[in-house]
């Protein structure tokens, strides 16, 4: 436990990078309008840093990080939607003081499963709690019964679609395919203008930033090394003593919450919530943020989504008919050619042009290697 | 919810939502029979399965639109031929991809699956900008409109006979090819020793890329099928997608029978379900069971044993 440190030096700039484009470079340069978009692209990333724990150290690829993406969200726009709708608001409405939706499904009374939301601390703890315990009783059931690989991949989907097809089958309660729109406060305060919009990019890039550590003291502590120990040669593992199913469990419930504090962020910052984050097509897409930031990678994870997302924003605008040929092709290319993703071309390429411009000014330290560069590689 | 019907009406209703749900087998059990090969047999997860069936629907579409304007005497017949062209288009473009792409993933079966969403994505706009984005209907020859006349209250539409007979067509020749032919031992061979096979004289990549062509072709015809029943656009591949790879999981992903079985009871259930609540909940309890049951027995319906 000697190197039981959180960060090397040269994660410890890349996170100061990150920290310095993210809360200075940005505001700066973009407007508001802008702003809010990266907000929405950085609520992905979330669930990108998720997947770079669960899927780039613990090997388990989850196809259905959209449903906890959507629990997340939904737990937060429900308590925002039953502020937005207090009886002053909805007096036109034939049963006042329920969400418009409801009443436009003759719902007359608040379903109990959503009485409890009106507590902003229930609500908390809900973003938290609804898909960690989720992920638990998925992860339990697979996990337990050594279901891995492509089946947890496929089950997961499964579970994606379930939920898409419920929350718009179910209508009345849950808004359907339109989702929870037109939330207006938090505790009072004005979610939308501007000046709201500013300081909840903020208060999003302060939980990134957070998620970012928990990930990397998972990355650096004796649970990291045995998740990727894990993913190399589960038996050895297994045979070794360490229960494979319980750290597989744990992982797989981080993800999960990190893409449930996503959502709820992308509630707060975006206003509204819908199915269509939920389902099985934007689940695969946030697993190609990671693929491309580098599925080892936690930095590269948060990079790849803002430029996948603002590839697609800028591609979809102009060219919408080439946007989809681009989605594709880079699922394939990232697959074939770059399977590290950006992570792997900055450790390969950029990172030793930069050690060497820096080594041929000053002698090498003692006790450094090549191999403790790059992410993730059988180094020690 | 039985009470508002009485005893016959009952079984009339049975009956009827059971051959929709016999219907839905069939399309279930044609795209399931291509991917229990590519998946259950190679172990490759082909996420654009969906994609290669719909080719076999446009080609399927094409022939239609061709035989009316240039050969309208032979109309009623061209079925057949586009059963064939589309099982030719899709294997061969099933062999294609295996050689550009598949080819080089087999150590990592989730990254192909990542690959082959990319090409489904590929495929659908490729759909989109060559055929348009509104879904096209085939006409249907004058012999296959219209009903049987089973009882006063039960009828069945020919179409639909007609695609279930396919159905069972076809799969009497694939388990003859995976299970009698010489290709088909070889396969089998491939799957449960590659290295073994590979030593015995079995030439194992063009095994590969063969058996992945036949589960594309057998996609190409299900699409083929499919447009005697529904409409086909861009992204009509995708909405079977994971219910055909649930049908093959829950079958047990190395069993034939198993397959057949898992389609019959997941349709049977489904369109059972369907009549007494919204299509959208019986969906919701079926796949609920489905992955439930996959919990407490992950290995599926019929599984094979093989030592590992």
């Amino acid at each position: 436990m000697t190197d039981n440190r959180f960060f090397n030096r040269s994660e410890l700039i890349g996170i100061l990078l990150l920290a310095v484009f993210l809360v200075v470079i940005l505001p700066l340069t973009l407007d508001v309008f802008r702003l809010n978009l990266v907000a929405k692209y950085l609520t992905y990333a979330f669930v990108a840093l998720g997947l770079v724990v669960c899927w780039g150290y613990g090997g388990i690829l989850s196809l259905g990080q959209g449903v906890f993406f959507g629990l997340g969200g939904y737990c937060m726009a429900m308590f925002l939607k039953l502020e937005a709708s207090s009886v002053e608001n909805t007096k036109i409405q034939s049963t006042p003081g329920i969400p418009d939706f409801m009443d436009w499904n003759q719902i007359t009374s608040l379903p109990l499963f959503w009485k409890p939301f009106n507590s902003l601390t229930f609500t908390i703890a809900a973003i938290i709690l609804v898909p960690g315990i989720f992920a638990w009783i998925i992860g339990t059931a697979m996990f337990k019964r050594r279901v891995g690989g492509t089946y947890f991949a496929i089950i997961t989907q499964a579970v994606a679609a379930i939920l898409t097809i419920l929350i718009v089958g179910q209508q009345g309660y849950t808004g359907g395919i339109n989702g929870m729109t037109d939330l207006r406060t938090l505790k009072g305060w004005d979610i939308r203008p501007d000046h709201a919009k500013v300081v909840l990019y903020f208060f999003e890039v302060g939980c990134l930033f957070v998620c970012i550590m928990i990930a990397q003291f998972i990355r650096h502590s004796k649970l990291g090394r045995i998740l990727v120990a894990m993913r190399e040669k589960e038996d050895r593992v297994r045979f070794s003593g360490y229960s494979v199913a319980n750290f597989k469990i744990f992982a797989f419930c981080i993800a999960a919450i990190f893409a449930a504090i996503g959502g709820a962020m992308f509630a707060l910052n975006v206003g509204f919530m819908s199915p269509s984050f939920v389902g099985i097509v934007p689940s695969i897409e946030m697993v190609i943020y990671t693929a491309v930031g580098g599925r080892l990678s936690i930095l590269g994870a948060v990079y790849g989504t803002l430029l996948v997302n603002f590839a697609k924003t800028s591609l979809s605008e102009t060219f919408p008919e080439l946007w989809l040929f681009g989605l594709g092709g880079l699922f394939i290319a990232v697959v074939l050619a770059f399977p590290n993703g950006l992570a792997g071309i900055w450790g390969d390429y950029v990172q030793p042009r930069i050690d060497g411009l820096i080594s041929s000014r000053k002698p090498k330290p003692a006790g450094w290697t090549e191999g403790s560069v790059a992410d993730g590689a059988p180094a020690e | 919810m039985f009470g508002d019907y009485s005893l016959g009406d009952l079984g009339s209703i049975f009956v009827m939502q059971g051959f929709a749900g016999l219907i839905l087998f069939s399309v279930y059990v044609l795209m399931a029979l291509g991917l229990a090969i590519i998946f259950g047999q190679m172990g490759v997860i082909n996420m654009a399965h969906g994609e290669f069936m719909i080719l076999g629907a446009y080609v399927t579409w094409m022939t239609s639109n061709f035989f009316q304007s240039y050969l309208p005497s032979l109309f009623s017949g061209y079925f057949f031929l586009a059963m064939i062209l589309a099982f030719v288009a899709s294997g061969a473009l099933g062999m294609l991809v295996e050689w550009v792409l598949i080819r080089h993933l087999y150590k990592r079966p989730l990254d192909t699956l990542l690959a082959t969403w990319g090409l489904s994505l590929i495929l659908q706009q490729a759909y989109r900008s060559v055929f348009g984005a509104r879904e096209v209907g085939v006409e249907l020859p004058q012999w296959m409109l219209g009903s049987l006349h089973v009882s006063d209250s039960i009828e069945v539409p020919i179409n639909g006979v007609f695609v279930m007979c396919l159905t069972v067509l076809i799969t009497v020749a694939v388990a003859y090819v995976m299970y009698k032919s010489r290709w088909g031992r070889q396969v089998r061979a491939v799957v449960q020793n590659r290295i073994m096979a590979g030593a015995v004289g079995i030439n194992t990549e063009k095994v590969d890329r063969y058996t992945f062509g036949l589960g594309c072709g057998i996609a190409g015809v299900a699409g083929s099928a499919f447009t005697m029943i529904g409409s086909t656009g861009p992204t009509s591949g995708q909405l079977y997608i994971v219910d055909t790879f649930l049908v093959v999981v829950f079958g047990g992903a190395a069993s034939l029978i198993g397959t057949i079985a898992s389609a019959f009871s997941i349709s049977q259930t489904q369109s059972t379900l369907e009549f007494f609540l919204s299509g959208s909940m019986a969906k919701v309890l079926t796949l609920l069971a489905v992955v439930g049951i996959l919990m407490l027995r992950p290995q599926g319906l019929f599984a094979l044993k093989v030592r590992k």
